[in-house]
C-alpha cells in the first residue's frame, strides 16, 4: 500500500513548552487513522503543523512527495490536504453554498480580469462549480439549505457543511478535528458511516482527532496515541485498548493496573 | 537550519528584508555624512537633545493614556489627542489671567499647579464623557465601529472647542521664573530650566502612576481587567468602574501634558492642536510596546529625542533640503516602520495569534 | 395621576443641555440673522428651540406605551419646561459674568474665553423682550414646542405623518432656499422665485401654502391611493410602468446638470467624484476587510499624474492630452496600490488603519515640502492643467464634467458588481470573514490583499485624474486626511458593501454640505456628530448590503422549521 503522509520526528516548541515532541507516523493510502490522547496532548498542534499553520522546529512531513514543513497553508491545500476545525470555523456571514464555493478555490482556473468581462469560460466554470457545490450539499445531507447563512444553520448542519467545504477541494487526505464533538450517539454513528463512505467512494485517506472511543475504535484502522506531545503507543484498536500506557495516560496508574488484571482474567 | 530558513522564505519576506536593509542603510549614510560635515557643535546637539526630552515628556504623558486604554479595551482611542487639547486650551485662559494679575510672577509654582489642576479636570471630564457616550454602548461591536466613532468624536470635539473658544491661536504667557533664558548647567550643557522642570514633572507623574497601578487595589483591578476581562468580572471586579477610572487617569495625564506643552513652546494653542501630538504619542506608545506603561514613557522620551535630532542628523546628511518641514513626516515614517518591522515595540510581547 | 418624574427630568435636561451646547458653540448666534420664514423665524432660533422639541419627543416616545395619552402629553409639556432650565442658567451665566464686563477694563474677560456668551445671545433666547418678560416667554415657548414635539409622536398616525410632512417641506424650503432659487433660475421662473422667497427666506404666505399643501398631500394619502392603483394594475402593465420609470430616471440623470445650474452641477460633480472613490474604497474595506485610512494618497497620485503629463506650465512634461493620460493615471494607481500594499500585508485591524493613515500623511507632507518641488511644484502645486476635450469640444463647464464622473461611476460600479460575484469576490469575503481559514482554503492571501489594494487604488487614481482636469490647478494641501475620512465615512453611513449605499452616503456627506454652504464652518462638527450617531444607532448604514446588516446587528434569524425538515437525519 502506498504511503500518502509520512511525518518524521516532528517537533514544535512554543518558548519553553514542547507541544509536539519528535512525533513520527505514517498514513497509508485510503486509510482511516486516528490520533487520540488526553486534552492538551498536542494533537491540534500536530494538525496545524501538517496544514502549514505552524512551521515545525524540527522534523520532516512528506505528503505525496511534497515537503509540508515551511509551506504556507494555501500551498498545503493545493497539494491535496483539507481539514475541519475543533470549534467550527465556517464563514458565518456567507451562505452555505458560498462556503462550499470557496472550498473549491484550488480548482478554479479563470482569472479575475476574465470575471469582469464574464467570458464564456468564466460562465461555464461558475455554472459547473455551482452544480458541484449543490451536489456536495446533497451528499452531506443538507439539500435545499444552500441559501441559508452559515451562522443560522443548526449545529449538526454546520458540522456537515464544514465537511462538505473540506471535500470541495477534492483532497487526497482529510483531516477531521473532533468531528463528533457535541453529537449524540445516533449522529456519531451516522458520521462513522459517512466517513467510511467518503473513503470507499472517493478514495480519500482520513486522519481524525477524536475523543469518542466508540467512533475511534469503530472505524479506525490505525491509532496513534499522543501524550505530552509524544507518541506513547500505536496500533490497531484492539492493541490500543489493551495497552497499559494508554490506559495510564487517560485514567491514571491505578486504572492501568486494574485493567491489566481484568484483561488477564478475561483472557483465560 | 539555514536550509529550512530559505525554504520558508516568500516574496513578501524578501521584499520586507530589502526594505529594512535599505532603511537602515539610509539612516547610517545620513548620520555618517552629518557627523563628517560637522556642521553643528556639540552644544547645539545638546540643545536639540534636551528640547527633545522635554517634548518627549509631553508625548509620554499622552502616550500613557493611549496605552492604558489599549491595555484594558484593546482599542485605540483616536480622540485622545482631543482630550489633550481640551485641557491645554482651557488652561490657557487661566494662565493669561494669572499672568495679568502677576500671580505667575510671585507664585510660579502655585500658578503652574493651578493650571495643571484645571487642565487635568477638564481633560478628565472630556475623557469620561467620551467613554460614557461614545464608547460604552459599543463595547461588543466589531472593531471598525468604535474606530469610526472615535474619528467622529475627534472631529466633534475639535469643532466644539472651536465653537466655544474661537478659532484663534492663543499663546501661553511665559512664566517669568521659567522663561527660556533661565538656564541650568547639566553635564556641561546650558539647558533651559523650563525643559528640566517639564521632564522632572513628567517623571514624577509617571512614578505616581506606576505606584498606583502596582500598589493600590484599583490599580490591581486595572491590571486584572487588562489580562482577562471576563475572569476579572467573575472575581467581582466592577468592569465599568475600572474602565472609567482608566479613561479618567489617561485624561488627567493628558491635561497635565497640555500645560507642560504650553510652558515651553511658544506656539499657541488652538482647536486643532491635538491631532499631530495625538498621533505622535500613539507612535510613542507603540514604540514602547502598546499596553506597557514604562514602555509608553520611554517611547515618548525616545520619540521626542529622535524627532528633535534625526531630521538634522539624517536628512541633512542625505542632502535633503528643508529638513525641518519634513519633521512631521519623519515621525510618521517612524510609526510606519515600527508597525511593519516590530509591532510589539521595545518592551511588548508578541500578541499570540489564535490558530485553529 | 402618577407621573414618571424621572423620565420627565431626564429627557428635559437632555434637551436643555443640547440647546445649551448649540448656543454655547455659536450655532444659535451665527445663524440668528439667517431667516427661514419671513423675518420672524431664524435658523438660530431653531437651534435654540431644538432642545425643547427633543425633550417633548423623547418623553412622548418613552411614555407612549406606558401611560394614557393625557399623561403623556402633560409629561411632555413638563419636560419642555425642564428643558428651558439649562438655557435660563446660560442666560444668568452671561448676565453675571459677561455683561458687567462690557466697556470695563478687566484683567480677565469672560467673553474672550467663551466667545459666544454675549448679550446678543441673551436677546435671542429672550425673544428680544428683556429678562423680565423674556424668561417667562422662553419657558412658555419651551412648553409649547415640547407640545408640538409630543404631538409628532402621539397623534394618530395620519395626523402625525401629515404634520411631519408639512414641517419638513416648509422648513426644508426655507433651508434650501438658495438651491431652489438656482434651479428655478435655470427655468427662468423668476416670478415664482419672487413669490416664494425674499432674500433667502421663505415668504410667510408661501410658507403657509406649502405647509397646508404638504399636510394635505399626506393627509389625503395621495401616495397611498397611487400605490393602490399600482397594485391594481396587471403585471404586464406594471412591467411597462417600470420600464418607463427607468427610462425617465435615466433621462433625469442625463438632463440634471442643465436643470440645476452651474453651482449645483459643481456640487454634483463632487458627489460623483466621491461616489467613484467610495466604490473603490468599498472594495478595500467592504469586501476585503482591509481598513485603509490613507486612500487620498492614490487620489493624489492620479491628480498629479494628470497634472504632470498634461500641464502647459513649466512642470508639465510630455504635453499629452486628457484621454491618453487617463489610463496612465489608472496604471500608476494600480502599481501604487501594490507598492503601498506590500508592507502592510501582515497587519490587521487597527494597526493597518494607522499605518495607511501614516502613508497618506507622509505623502502629503513630502509633496508639500520643498524637497520634490522641482518635479511637482511643492506647496505651489501644479497649475495650468487643461480641461479635457471631447471630440474637439473643450469641457469647461461643470455640467460637462458631470457626465465624465457619471460614466466613471458606472464603469467602476460595473467592475465592482462583476467582481463581487466572482471567485475573486468570494476570496475577498472569505478573507474578511476569517483570514486564517481562507488561507487554508487555498487562497493566496498576498495576492488577494494586493489585488484589493490595487483595484481600489486604481479607481481612486481615476477619480483624481478627472479632478485635476476639472480644477485646472492642484495643490498638495487639498489632498489631506479629511478626503480619506470622507470616503470612509460615506461608505459606512451609506451602507458598507452596497453600491446604492455609496451613492446615498455621498449625497448626504458630500452633497448636503455643498448645498448648505452657509454651514461650512460647522460642517466637520456635524460630520463628527453624525458619525457618532450613526455608529450608535445604525452601524450598518442606511442601505446596507444584506450580509453586513446581519453581521453588524448580530441578528438571530433561525432557519425555519420547514427548511430543516428536509435535512436528512
Amino acid at each position: 500500500m502506498a504511503i500518502v503522509l509520512k511525518a518524521d520526528r516532528v517537533t514544535k516548541r512554543f518558548g519553553g513548552l514542547v507541544a509536539v515532541n519528535s512525533f513520527s507516523f505514517e498514513i497509508k493510502e485510503g486509510a482511516i487513522d486516528s490520533i487520540i490522547g488526553p486534552n492538551g496532548a498536542g494533537k491540534t498542534t500536530l494538525f496545524n503543523c501538517i496544514t502549514g499553520f505552524y512551521t515545525p522546529d524540527e522534523g520532516d512531513i512528506n505528503f505525496l512527495g511534497h515537503h509540508l514543513q515551511g509551506s504556507t497553508p494555501d500551498r498545503v491545500t493545493h497539494f491535496g490536504i483539507a481539514r475541519t476545525y475543533q470549534n467550527i470555523r465556517l464563514f458565518s456571514n456567507m451562505t452555505a453554498i458560498e462556503n462550499i464555493l470557496v472550498g473549491q478555490h484550488p480548482h478554479f482556473k479563470t482569472f479575475w480580469i476574465e470575471a469582469i468581462v464574464r467570458t464564456k469560460r468564466v460562465q461555464d466554470e461558475e455554472a459547473a462549480a455551482l452544480e458541484e457545490a449543490r451536489r456536495l450539499l446533497n451528499y452531506v445531507g443538507l439539500k435545499g439549505l444552500g441559501d441559508h447563512l452559515a451562522r443560522n444553520l443548526p449545529y449538526g448542519a454546520q458540522r456537515r457543511l464544514e465537511i462538505a467545504r473540506a471535500l470541495a477541494s477534492k483532497p487526497k487526505l482529510l483531516l477531521l478535528d473532533e468531528p463528533t464533538a457535541g453529537m449524540n450517539p445516533n449522529e456519531s454513528a451516522d458520521l462513522m458511516h459517512f466517513i467510511r463512505n467518503v473513503r470507499d467512494e472517493l478514495g480519500i485517506a482520513v486522519l481524525m482527532i477524536e475523543h469518542d472511543m466508540r467512533v475511534v475504535m469503530g472505524i479506525s484502522e490505525n491509532i496513534s496515541v499522543m501524550d505530552f506531545g509524544q507518541k506513547i503507543a500505536e496500533g490497531t484498536p484492539k492493541e490500543i485498548q489493551r495497552n497499559p500506557q494508554v490506559i495510564e495516560a487517560y485514567l491514571g496508574r491505578g486504572a492501568a493496573a486494574g485493567f491489566e488484571t481484568q484483561s488477564a482474567a478475561s483472557a483465560d | 537550519m539555514l536550509k529550512r530558513y530559505f525554504e520558508n522564505l516568500s516574496w513578501v519576506d524578501i521584499f520586507l528584508r530589502v526594505f529594512q536593509i535599505a532603511a537602515i542603510a539610509v539612516i547610517i549614510i545620513g548620520v555618517y555624512n552629518t557627523v563628517v560635515a560637522a556642521k553643528y557643535t556639540s552644544a547645539q546637539w545638546g540643545t536639540l537633545v534636551f528640547a527633545g526630552l522635554a517634548q518627549g515628556s509631553v508625548y509620554a504623558l499622552i502616550a500613557l493614556g493611549y496605552t492604558l486604554v489599549y491595555g484594558i479595551m484593546l482599542m485605540i482611542n483616536f480622540a485622545h489627542g482631543e482630550v489633550y487639547m481640551a485641557g491645554a486650551f482651557t488652561a490657557v485662559f487661566l494662565a493669561q489671567y494669572l499672568s495679568n494679575i502677576g500671580f505667575l510672577d510671585s507664585n510660579p509654582f502655585l500658578g503652574v499647579v493651578a493650571l495643571i489642576m484645571l487642565a487635568a479636570t477638564v481633560s478628565t471630564l472630556v475623557a469620561v464623557l467620551l467613554e460614557r457616550i461614545a464608547y460604552r454602548p459599543l463595547r461588543g461591536a466589531p472593531r471598525l465601529v468604535p474606530l469610526i466613532t472615535a474619528i467622529g468624536a475627534s472631529f466633534a470635539l475639535q469643532y466644539t472647542f472651536r465653537g466655544l473658544y474661537g478659532a484663534e491661536f492663543r499663546a501661553y504667557p511665559t512664566v517669568p521664573a521659567l522663561n527660556p533664558l533661565v538656564k541650568v548647567n547639566v553635564f556641561g550643557f546650558e539647558v533651559p530650566l523650563v525643559q528640566l522642570v517639564v521632564l522632572g514633572a513628567a517623571i514624577v507623574l509617571m512614578i505616581v502612576l506606576w505606584l498606583f497601578v502596582e500598589r493600590t487595589k484599583m490599580g490591581k483591578a486595572m491590571r486584572a481587567v487588562s489580562e482577562d476581562k471576563d475572569t476579572a468580572r467573575l472575581m467581582g471586579i466592577d468592569i465599568d468602574r475600572v474602565i472609567v477610572t482608566t479613561f479618567a487617569i489617561g485624561g488627567a495625564l493628558a491635561g497635565a501634558a497640555g500645560v507642560f506643552n504650553g510652558l515651553f513652546r511658544p506656539q499657541g494653542v488652538y482647536f486643532f492642536m491635538g491631532f499631530f501630538p495625538g498621533l505622535k504619542a500613539f507612535t510613542a506608545a507603540v514604540l514602547g510596546g502598546i499596553g506597557n506603561l514604562p514602555g509608553a514613557m520611554i517611547g515618548g522620551l525616545l520619540l521626542g529625542v529622535i524627532e528633535s535630532l534625526f531630521p538634522n542628523l539624517i536628512l541633512e546628511g542625505l542632502g535633503i533640503p528643508s529638513a525641518n518641514q519634513l519633521r512631521d513626516a519623519f515621525a510618521f515614517t517612524m510609526l510606519v516602520l515600527i508597525l511593519i518591522f516590530r509591532p510589539q515595540g521595545i518592551f511588548g510581547e508578541k500578541l499570540a495569534e489564535t490558530k485553529a | 395621576m402618577k407621573m414618571n418624574w424621572r423620565t420627565i427630568a431626564q429627557n428635559g435636561l437632555l434637551g436643555g443641555i443640547v440647546a445649551f451646547y448649540l448656543s454655547a458653540i455659536g450655532l444659535a448666534e451665527t445663524f440668528s440673522g439667517r431667516y427661514l420664514i419671513g423675518t420672524f423665524l431664524s435658523t438660530g432660533q431653531l437651534f435654540v428651540t431644538v432642545g425643547a422639541i427633543m425633550a417633548g419627543i423623547l418623553t412622548a416616545r418613552t411614555l407612549k406605551e406606558q401611560e394614557n395619552e393625557r399623561t403623556a402629553y402633560i409629561s411632555s409639556l413638563l419636560s419642555g419646561m425642564v428643558s428651558s432650565l439649562p438655557l435660563i442658567f446660560l442666560i444668568f451665566l452671561i448676565q453675571i459674568l459677561v455683561v458687567p464686563q462690557i466697556n470695563q477694563e478687566v484683567v480677565f474677560r469672560w467673553r474672550d474665553m467663551f466667545i459666544n456668551f454675549s448679550p446678543t445671545l441673551v436677546n435671542l433666547m429672550t425673544f428680544g423682550q428683556g429678562l423680565a418678560i423674556g424668561i417667562p416667554l422662553l419657558i412658555l415657548a419651551s412648553v409649547i414646542l415640547a407640545g408640538i414635539g409630543s404631538a409628532l409622536v402621539l397623534l394618530p398616525d395620519r395626523w402625525r405623518v401629515s404634520l411631519l410632512n408639512a414641517f419638513i417641506w416648509t422648513l426644508g424650503m426655507g433651508l434650501f432656499s438658495e438651491n431652489v432659487t438656482q434651479i428655478l433660475n435655470q427655468f427662468g421662473a423668476k416670478f415664482i422665485i419672487r413669490f416664494l422667497f425674499q432674500a433667502r427666506s421663505l415668504n410667510p404666505l408661501a410658507a403657509a401654502l406649502i405647509f397646508v399643501g404638504a399636510f394635505a398631500v399626506a393627509y389625503f394619502r395621495v401616495h397611498i391611493s397611487a400605490q393602490n392603483r399600482w397594485a391594481g394594475m396587471s403585471p404586464s402593465q406594471q412591467k411597462r410602468g417600470r420600464t418607463i420609470g427607468l427610462g425617465a430616471g435615466i433621462l433625469l440623470l442625463l438632463v440634471l446638470p442643465w436643470m440645476v445650474g452651474q453651482f449645483l452641477s459643481q456640487a454634483l460633480f463632487l458627489v460623483g467624484l466621491y461616489v467613484m472613490m467610495g466604490l473603490g474604497l468599498n472594495i478595500v474595506v467592504g469586501y476585503a476587510g482591509l481598513l485603509d485610512l490613507g486612500y487620498v494618497a492614490f487620489f493624489a497620485l492620479g491628480a498629479y499624474t494628470m497634472g504632470i503629463f498634461t500641464s502647459t506650465g513649466p512642470l508639465g512634461i510630455g504635453n499629452l492630452n486628457f484621454w491618453t493620460t487617463l489610463p496612465i493615471a489608472v496604471l500608476i494607481g494600480l502599481m501604487a496600490g501594490v507598492i503601498l500594499g506590500f508592507p502592510v500585508l501582515r497587519m490587521r485591524g487597527d494597526y493597518l488603519a494607522i499605518v495607511t493613515l501614516g502613508f497618506g500623511e507622509i505623502i502629503r507632507i513630502v509633496a508639500t515640502s520643498d524637497w520634490l518641488a522641482p518635479f511637482e511644484g511643492g506647496p505651489q502645486g501644479i497649475l495650468h492643467i487643461p480641461n479635457a476635450s471631447f471630440f474637439g469640444n473643450l469641457m469647461e463647464k461643470p455640467q460637462e464634467m458631470y457626465y465624465l464622473v457619471v460614466a466613471g461611476s458606472l464603469l467602476i460600479a460595473f467592475v465592482t458588481i462583476r467582481l463581487k460575484d466572482s471567485r475573486l469576490g468570494r476570496q475577498w469575503m472569505a478573507m474578511r470573514e476569517d483570514e486564517d481559514v481562507a488561507e487554508a482554503m487555498g487562497i493566496n492571501l498576498v495576492q488577494t490583499k494586493l489585488l484589493a489594494f490595487s483595484v481600489g487604488a486604481g479607481f481612486s487614481a481615476l477619480a483624481g485624474a478627472i479632478f485635476a482636469a476639472r480644477v485646472g490647478n492642484i495643490f498638495p494641501h487639498s489632498f489631506n486626511l479629511i478626503v480619506s475620512l470622507n470616503a470612509l465615512a460615506l461608505i459606512i453611513v451609506g451602507g458598507m458593501g452596497s453600491i446604492p449605499g455609496v451613492i446615498v452616503g455621498s449625497l448626504i456627506l458630500v452633497g448636503m454640505p455643498e448645498l448648505l454652504r452657509e454651514f461650512s464652518e460647522y460642517r466637520l462638527l456635524m460630520y463628527g456628530i453624525l458619525l457618532i450617531i450613526m455608529m450608535l444607532f445604525k452601524p450598518e448604514g442606511f442601505l446596507p448590503e444584506e450580509t453586513r446588516k446581519r453581521e453588524l446587528r448580530g441578528g438571530a434569524e433561525a432557519s425555519t422549521e420547514e427548511d430543516l425538515a428536509t435535512v436528512e437525519a
